[in-house]
């Protein structure tokens, strides 16, 4: 009678743990892939928007203005960074991107009038024409560091951490360090490489304060400066960065993507995007800072909804990676023999730690990268864009708002307990907010 | 040769780079001196033309950070960061540097006439670093390339994790952090160590100095070496 059992699911041990263990049994190390966290979260699908209707009354859809322009840095920078789109693109080294990528952001990102960013690895001059305002990344890892960049750049990013690794450095494993790649980080060509978790020179934020005036001297105060944290103990991060000095703190939620790192970062560092909105919306607040110095979040953000929703949470500006990969043809239904020479398919691929991104996004492989027009998935991003600054748009003006930073937590509603506890919003039907009646 | 001093208690950092800087008016090739340092950060950092600086007194944080091409001397010791990420030119500083002195360095010349402390040109990239006297631990941290040299001692954990960059000791050294061996000091490795003593104004017979780097183990992940990641 053996087999006639019905067959119960294995709560301990589902299939991609048996498989997890088998491939750490034959390996001897963790797992390292690209992409964002995979296990289900508390999201901005939690939460919706109570449209006005008697009681608040809307703006006509297609009449009546709502603006979306933000201005960021203004707190300490002669030159702010002007955004048409409270939309920008995240930080994505090329080395894990191809050349053709980071064009193909630029232009579209510049076709929307919003940034770009640079990442591990330096500033390309590819980036720098085809991106109009493009934010200079210095990390722990000071790869390609220039003060010629800075100098040319728009905008300064600290990065002190990631959500995808709040607290781990950076990898870029040998088949991605191609001559051109290995030049630029001053490595031998194919070896793995490291990037450090702690910058070189300073440690905390009384360090962390010297060092932006430090980069703020050698360019003429006129840059803003950005500090990018990974989501973690948000409120204490974003308070420090601000007595920091810094003119924007990015917050990156823990379904952030990377594009390579230990799985067990991936799935169990950090903490999701959206109580580190609320988070981080404290903490300016209570400093008295809050759209003095802006806040950039990231981490998950897909839609416009997804924009309107963390900029109804108080955040001034969204920054956005995965999804702008996929706006490039990340996992579409493309050259399906190389997706399954990889062991994946589109829908399910986080392979950019190979470099064999079938579409030529996270390659530096001339043939594969060749897939990626930058003209033409350039127009793809700018569509994208595009249909995000609308969808955000349509909400806010659903909401009664002329501007899409008039949105307010008062116009959601959370769909689950743990929601309304994270986002601080009432359960949607009660006035029960978690934590606080 | 005209001088120009500045005087920061009367003038300010801010002043002060701009000027340096060339912001205000041509500086290639000319001769400044700065009084009154007073510890200040982030001075003399950002340079970009041939320059000479001299500073008076002890100076903080990240002096002559990022410079290209100019020449500046530290009349004092000098804070972390002392010629952080340089690309040309040189920096000299006559009393002690604190940590990271030198990190992250593409180019040009660090001396250190006193003692450099930990973290001695971490993540170097390309920079000479010569100290007369001894360094702290983890110094060459991550180092990738350039030369480092140290006329007396070096901290623990020399090196860890080391790529392409040359360490030469002439003192003891603590110990050698992981991927970091010593090695041969040919004859072609002691007239270059020569060569950059003399650059550097030490005098010291390269013959002493033992010479460490990379081993080449970490440099594509093995399960054999995953205790030393
Ligand atoms: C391929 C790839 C490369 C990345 N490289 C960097 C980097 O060099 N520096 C950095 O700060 N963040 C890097 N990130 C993280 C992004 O800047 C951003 O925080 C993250 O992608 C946002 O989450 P999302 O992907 O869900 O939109 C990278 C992300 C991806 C997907
Ligand atoms: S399709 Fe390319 S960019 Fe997208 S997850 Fe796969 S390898 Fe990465």
């Amino acid at each position: 009678m053996a087999g006639d059992y019905p067959e119960r699911p294995w709560a301990t041990f589902p299939p991609h743990v048996i498989s997890e263990i088998h491939r750490a049994a034959d390996q001897g190390l963790y797992y390292i892939r690209g992409a964002g966290a995979r296990r289900a979260l508390p999201t901005f699908d939690d939460l919706v928007f109570l449209g006005a209707s008697v009681s608040r009354y809307p703006l006509e859809g297609y009449r009546e203005r709502c603006d979306t322009n933000v201005t960021i840095g203004a707190r300490h920078a002669s030159r702010p960074v002007e955004l048409k789109i409270p939309i920008t693109i995240a930080g994505m080294s090329f080395g894990a991107l191809s050349a053709n990528a980071k064009r193909a952001l630029g232009l579209g990102a510049s076709a929307m009038g919003t940034s770009t960013t640079t990442g591990d690895g330096g500033m390309t001059m590819e980036e720098r024409e085809a991106s109009e305002t493009l934010v200079y990344q210095v990390l722990p890892s000071r790869y390609g560091m220039d003060p010629d960049h800075l100098r040319i750049a728009d905008a300064i990013e600290v990065v002190v951490g990631q959500g995808a690794k709040p607290g781990g450095g950076g990898m870029l494993l040998g088949q991605k360090v191609t001559e051109r790649v290995a030049d630029m980080r001053t490595l031998p060509a194919g070896i793995d490489q490291r990037s450090a978790c702690r910058h070189p020179d300073w440690t905390g934020p009384d360090d962390l304060a010297i060092k932006i005036l430090e980069l703020r001297e050698i360019t003429n105060w006129e840059k803003p400066v950005y500090v990018k944290v990974g989501a973690t103990r948000t409120q204490y991060d974003v308070a420090l960065a601000v007595k920091a000095g810094a003119d924007a703190v990015v917050v990156d939620g823990m379904q952030g993507g990377t594009a390579a790192t230990q799985e067990v970062f991936i799935e169990d560092v950090g903490i999701p995007t959206l109580p580190a909105v609320r988070l981080a919306v404290e903490a300016l607040k209570e400093l008295g800072v809050h759209r003095q110095v802006q806040l950039i979040v990231s981490g998950g953000i897909r839609t416009g909804s997804d924009v309107a929703k963390a900029l109804a949470l108080g955040a001034d500006a969204v920054s956005i990676g995965m999804a702008a990969l996929m706006a490039l043809n990340c996992n579409a239904p493309l050259y399906l023999e190389d997706y399954e020479a990889l062991g994946t398919r589109p829908g399910a691929c986080n392979m950019c730690q190979t470099g064999r991104c079938p579409v030529g996004v996270t390659t530096q492989d001339p043939l594969l990268e060749a897939r990626l027009d930058p003209e033409e998935a350039g127009r793809r991003v700018r569509n994208y864009l595009s249909t995000l600054t609308m969808e955000c748009q349509t909400l806010a003006r659903a909401c009664g708002k002329s501007h899409v930073h008039n949105l307010e937590p008062e116009d959601l509603a959370a769909l689950t307990v743990e929601a309304a506890a994270m986002a601080q919003v009432p359960l949607a039907g009660t006035n029960w907010i978690p934590g606080r009646s | 040769m005209t001088v120009e001093t500045i005087d920061l208690d009367a003038a300010g950092v801010r002043a002060l780079n701009r000027r340096l800087q060339g912001r205000e008016g041509p500086v290639a090739g000319r001769h400044f001196i700065v009084t009154n340092a007073k510890g200040r950060h982030a001075l003399a950092a950002g340079l970009t033309e041939r320059v000479n600086v001299r500073i008076r007194g002890h100076v903080g944080y990240y002096c002559a950070g990022m410079n290209r091409l100019a020449d500046v001397t530290v009349e004092g010791n000098a804070g972390t960061g002392v010629a952080e990420n340089l690309m040309s030119g040189a920096v000299r500083v006559t009393g002690d540097a604190s940590q990271s002195a030198g990190a992250s360095g593409r180019g040009g010349l660090l001396v250190v006439e006193g003692s450099a402390s930990a973290r001695c040109g971490i993540t170097m990239k390309g920079i000479d670093i010569v100290v007369g006297g001894s360094i702290g631990h983890m110094s060459a941290f991550m180092a990738q390339a350039g030369r480092l040299v140290v006329c007396g001692d070096a901290g623990a954990y020399l090196g860890d994790s080391i790529y392409e960059a040359e360490i030469f000791v002439r003192g003891r050294v603590e110990s050698l952090g992981a991927d970091c061996v010593e090695k041969e000091l040919s004859a072609e490795d002691a007239s270059g160590l020569e060569a950059l003593l003399a650059e550097a104004g030490m005098d010291g017979d390269a013959a002493r100095f033992r010479r460490y780097g990379s081993a080449r183990q970490l440099y594509n992940f093995r399960i054999d070496n995953a205790a030393a990641y």
